[in-house]
């Protein structure tokens, strides 16, 4: 282990180098062409791996890792983590939540419609949906430090847990069975250097009342308890516009996490998200029955994806606190593991892919060890199955906060065949990606698959026949057009010009309106914009109908650089406060978030589009 | 770093002193991490204030204290005096808490411009309220702080362009370590809001 410390050493002196040579390159002014020409850029993009000009060029070539631009542009001040020996430990699944045994079995005071102040709980709106939507099943987690391993070859990390595990626990519901979460905050005194121990968890695309969302500014300190409840019910069903509870609005992936105001990278970075999985009698997690996907939990498998940085000296997470961009890491986790691998039997998966963040845009292939394509199906969107499969051959672009489901047949290969999920997309700094795809053997390889001689059968339907799932729900007129420019300000992100503020309701939604909202990119930054409680549908982006795997419902949507995106809602059911903002958490923490919301009233603000538009 | 399992990484961690005293420190993590955070972010650098006295600013500005920290320039015609007459406003709010366990902190992006005469002049002139320090030092060093303290972008272009600084102000509670940032164009509740967050006193949501 010493040897492994001097050649630290030994490697932060030529990233030094590398990044000082990198300096002088820019220095000079040398654009690309420029760089190509004296020979010190591929054709891809990169810098040629030789020491002292490629950071990345002695350590990892070939590695997996191999993706161009790291320290190039943005990573600043931002360390180069210590080396950690790909795929050595199994992805884990995270837990399934377990119920408490009724109402009575919770911890403290029974659940009730109005907040509990005096007993401790957080809450400071009565519940809209308690007794006409009464809980089913009761639950309590409490949020937590806890030991985790991360890697084997890096130290035991304090990160911040849902009941002790990162991701936590996966919460499995059924339409129609409302849940009464009981969220505890226990997290510790200590913060180790980063997040705060005040939160408000966000359930991501629940069609959920205010009080229950997670909104910013719900947040409760160390001690406190806060009661969520998760009608898990179909969007519309009080709706003036027919069809009501149309099955063809179901969700299916949803993920929770923390969303304190100003706090949220640093809270989620420190490990406090985790799944939550709708099923109904269609998408029902057994592959005998309704639209026969692979079954639920042996089959049908979630994965949060996730980027970070550890300190070289101490091996400990590190989050950069001077960084207002986008924190880019370089270990990349799964599950909460660095690059793990994970076994498979030789038939049909069915994979939830999220982007947990913070900031980074994925484009995930699967490569076979030859580095070709693995082509697979994307059937889910945003957690929202498509109307049908998509074959895709590139790969599946993921934002932070996107979901991607989609089905991966391993039953042609011979056991012992290993393939990697790949993310090809290069991406230099927290503006985004630059779109290079680069070579197969240059990704950042975050998972390896392993396919096992087990016996197996697959009941589950074969996308290549073409299967129908959801139809994506007609539109009708709308009833306003909202238009918002996301852009940057002296290094402050702003929507319309504004920044966030918990009391400031920049405009309000009239119960019942159908709505178009046009979103508008500002220069040389892309956006992930996330918009809470009703899905949307892309109508265009940039004048065009959107692609194939965009063509469904919708709760984030990617705004590329001076993109016009257009999108249709309805708002339905509940009231009360909602955001919008971008999930890039690091522009989300700096004011790139606005509140509206939703009453019996409405107003017309942000519908002066003329004046927003160039 | 040769490929090794699991089991024999696992071994060598136990074996050998350096790898040991890594997992001994990370016991003792929530010692050691606010001197990490120290040592990254709070360079002790000497710098003046617009008094004219000298301080520490580690030790005199940062430590166990809660702070607001923005950066400025005595001539910028930008959007310093917007910020800077916002955060006269917070002040006036946070009241006599501010320079008793609160404190403000506006350093100069124009070092070599700004004297201590110059930034004294210039919160004179904005009505500033004890326990704000308008700063100044050598400009390397300041430079230092920019970057450290996170007021510099990643994209080369626009960080070079003074005009278009980096309006963030930042707050924080060095001993809780917790740190944030807000908008200095923000409205000047908004502003005192979140600096009162880092009051551990104070949990409590936000008015709305």
């Amino acid at each position: 282990m010493a040897n492994i410390s001097k050649r630290n050493r030994k490697r932060e002196k030529e990233i030094l180098d590398a990044s000082k040579n990198r300096r002088e390159l820019i220095a000079a002014q040398l654009s690309r062409r420029d760089l190509m020409k004296l020979g010190l850029l591929t054709s891809a993009g990169f810098l040629i791996p030789k020491n002292g000009l490629s950071a990345r060029a002695p350590q990892f070539g070939g590695g997996g890792f191999g993706g161009g631009c790291f320290g190039f542009y943005g990573r600043g001040g931002t360390p180069v983590s210590p080396p950690t020996t790909a795929y050595v430990e199994a992805m884990p699944i995270p837990p399934i939540a377990q119920p408490v045994a009724n109402a009575d079995a919770l911890t403290g005071p029974l659940p009730q419609a109005a907040p509990n102040t005096a007993a401790g709980e957080g809450r400071t709106r009565t519940h809209q949906a308690f007794t006409t939507l009464p809980p089913q099943k009761y639950y309590e987690v409490h949020q937590r430090e806890a030991d985790i391993i991360v890697h084997p070859e890096l130290p035991v990390q304090k990160l911040w847990t849902f009941n002790g595990t990162v991701p936590g626990q996966t919460y499995v519901s059924q339409y129609g069975q409302p849940n009464l979460v009981r969220n505890f905050n226990d997290l510790p005194a200590n913060n180790g250097g980063f997040g705060i121990q005040s939160v408000s968890t966000h359930l991501h695309n629940g069609h959920t009342p205010s009080e229950s969302d997670g909104f910013p500014c719900d947040f409760f300190g160390q001690t406190k308890w806060y009661d969520q409840h998760y009608p898990n019910v179909l969007a519309g069903f009080a709706s003036t516009h027919p069809p009501n509870c149309d099955i063809n609005e179901s969700m299916s992936t949803l993920w929770y996490h923390d969303h304190r105001v100003d706090f949220t990278a640093q809270n989620v970075y420190k490990g406090l998200a985790g799944f939550y999985l709708l099923f109904n009698q269609f998408d029902t997690g057994n592959e005998t029955t309704g639209f026969r996907l692979p079954t639920f939990p042996d089959f049908d498998v979630p994965m949060m994806f996730n980027d970070k940085n550890f300190d070289p000296d101490t091996g400990l997470l590190f989050f950069d606190l001077a960084n207002r961009d986008g924190i880019l890491g370089d270990k990349f986790l799964v599950n909460g593991k660095i690059q793990p691998f994970f076994n498979v039997k030789r038939r049909r998966y069915r994979f939830r892919w999220l982007n947990g963040g913070p900031s980074r845009f994925y484009q995930f292939y699967v490569t076979k060890q030859d580095n070709t394509n693995h082509p697979f199906y994307v059937i889910a969107n945003d957690g929202n199955l498509l109307p049908n499969p998509v074959l895709t051959s590139n790969g599946v672009r993921i934002a932070v906060a996107e979901r991607m489901d989609v089905i991966v047949d391993f039953s042609s290969f011979a056991p012992g065949t290993k393939l990697y999920i790949n993310n090809r997309l290069e991406q230099c700094d927290g503006a985004g990606p630059t779109d290079n795809i680069v070579a197969a053997n240059q990704g950042n390889k975050v998972l390896e698959f392993r396919v096992t001689s087990d016996a197996v059968s697959d009941g589950s339907v074969n996308p290549a026949t073409n299967p129908s799932f959801y139809a994506v729900p007609a539109r009708e007129p709308e009833d306003i057009t909202r238009c918002f420019k996301f852009d940057r300000q002296n290094g402050q992100w702003v929507i319309n010009d504004k920044f966030f503020a918990c009391d400031d309701v920049r405009f309000k939604v009239k119960r019942n309106n159908a709505e178009i909202w046009k979103l508008e990119g500002g220069f040389n930054w892309q956006h992930p914009v996330h918009i809470h409680f009703e899905e949307h549908q892309i109508v265009k982006r940039n004048g065009q109908t959107p692609t194939l795997i965009e063509r469904g419902r919708k709760d984030v949507t990617r705004l590329g650089e001076n993109d016009d995106v257009e999108l249709f809602f309805r708002f339905r059911d509940f009231v009360g406060r909602y955001p919008m903002h971008c999930h890039n958490t690091v522009h989300e923490d700096h004011a790139m978030m606005l509140r509206f919301d939703i009453d019996d009233v409405g107003n017309t603000n942000e519908s002066d589009c003329d004046g927003h538009h160039h | 770093m040769a490929r090794m399992n699991r089991r024999s990484m696992l071994g060598a961690l136990a074996a050998a002193p350096l790898a040991g005293g890594l997992v001994a420190r990370a016991s003792g993590l929530d010692d050691r991490s606010r001197d990490v955070t120290r040592r990254r972010y709070f360079p002790n650098v000497e710098l003046t204030t617009h008094e004219g006295k000298k301080v520490r600013f580690y030790d005199d500005l940062i430590k166990d204290k809660i702070v607001v920290i923005n950066f400025m320039y005595a001539d910028c015609e930008g959007i310093c005096p917007t910020i800077t007459t916002n955060l006269v406003k917070a002040q006036k709010i946070l009241g006599n808490r501010i320079g008793r366990d609160i404190f403000m902190y506006s350093l100069t992006l124009s070092p070599e411009k700004d004297t201590p005469a110059a930034l004294k002049h210039y919160a004179k002139m904005h009505g500033v309220k004890p326990g704000w320090l308008f700063l100044t030092g050598k400009p390397d060093e300041i430079e230092g702080l920019r970057r450290s303290l996170g007021f510099s972008t990643g994209n080369l272009k626009l960080d070079k362009d003074k005009a278009n600084h980096i309006g963030m102000v930042k707050y924080g509670n060095e001993r809780r370590e917790w740190w944030g940032m807000v908008p200095g164009k923000a409205k000047p509740t908004w502003i005192a809001e979140s600096i009162l967050w880092m009051d551990e006193t104070n949990q409590k949501p936000p008015r709305g």
